[in-house]
């Protein structure tokens, strides 16, 4: 069964009710490779992130689609969450640790850490005005 | 999400998944409970609760920061492996105590 491929495309609105949807359409996905469940719980933290910065950050909050495109190949799977939001300018330094433009509203600035974290690739592409495209990878059963 | 207050300290159950969505309810909802009730200390419950992210740290150390500057303790109990791991990974445990029950986390406040 794992031998082909397997897509799903998900278009989702940019609402802070939909990160938990996300989340579980990914990991209902993702359960068709048997991952154990911390790998389940790895896919949605990485998921939750994505989506959440896409929310906050692409969107700033205002209307705006998020997709979210899946993969599955042999025993990876491929997850690419994109929005066409404000974009972000210096993606080195998005990704840093601990680096947040929203710190007086609480945010850690761990969300790409912990995709970085939780997955096996992660890859960022972005431009300002343009928006942004988060694409993991994660090898279900690698460890 | 619930609250209980205990002398001065805030109970705050967490309900589902603690991710962005319930950060900002669960933010606002506490600061209204530490500012009216004088609240000293506060506990997160995560027995309803199995998920959470990095928006669940900024809501913890947000708590944190704003009752630790009179001296107060913020600590979580009943964490299952995929919370307790947030913990680990991203240092929180260094900041937020941590205890298996709300017994034993009033307990140790009270013993102060």
């Amino acid at each position: 069964m794992n031998s082909k491929r397997e897509k799903l495309y998900l278009e989702i609105e940019s609402k802070s009710e939909n990160e938990s949807l996300a989340r579980v359409i990914v990991s209902a996905f993702a359960a068709r490779l048997d991952p154990t469940l911390e790998e389940v719980s790895d896919i949605k933290t990485a998921v939750s992130e994505a989506v959440t910065n896409s929310v906050i950050h692409g969107y700033e909050g205002n209307e705006g689609i998020i997709k979210i495109e899946c993969e599955i190949e042999k025993n990876i799977l491929f997850v690419n969450i994109s929005d066409e939001g404000v974009g972000i300018a210096d993606v080195k330094q998005a990704m840093q640790p601990l680096f947040s433009t929203k710190k007086d509203e609480e945010r850690s600035g761990m969300g790409f850490s912990f995709m970085e974290i939780f997955m096996d690739e992660l890859n960022v592409e972005s431009e300002s005005g343009k928006g942004t495209k988060i694409m993991m990878k994660k090898i279900i059963g690698g460890k | 999400m619930q609250v209980k207050v205990k002398g001065n300290t805030l109970i705050i159950i967490v309900n589902g998944d603690l991710d962005h969505h319930n950060a900002e309810i669960i933010k606002n909802v506490a600061d209204v409970n530490i500012m009216e009730n004088k609240i000293r200390n506060v506990i997160f419950d995560f027995k309803n609760s199995s998920f959470m992210d990095s928006s669940g740290i900024g809501v913890m150390m947000g708590r944190y920061k704003l009752i630790s500057n009179a001296g107060g303790r913020a600590c979580a109990v009943n964490l299952n492996q995929a919370v307790e791991r947030i913990f680990q990974i991203s240092g929180l445990h260094k900041v937020i105590e941590k205890y298996d029950t709300v017994e034993d986390a009033l307990k140790e406040f009270n013993a102060e």
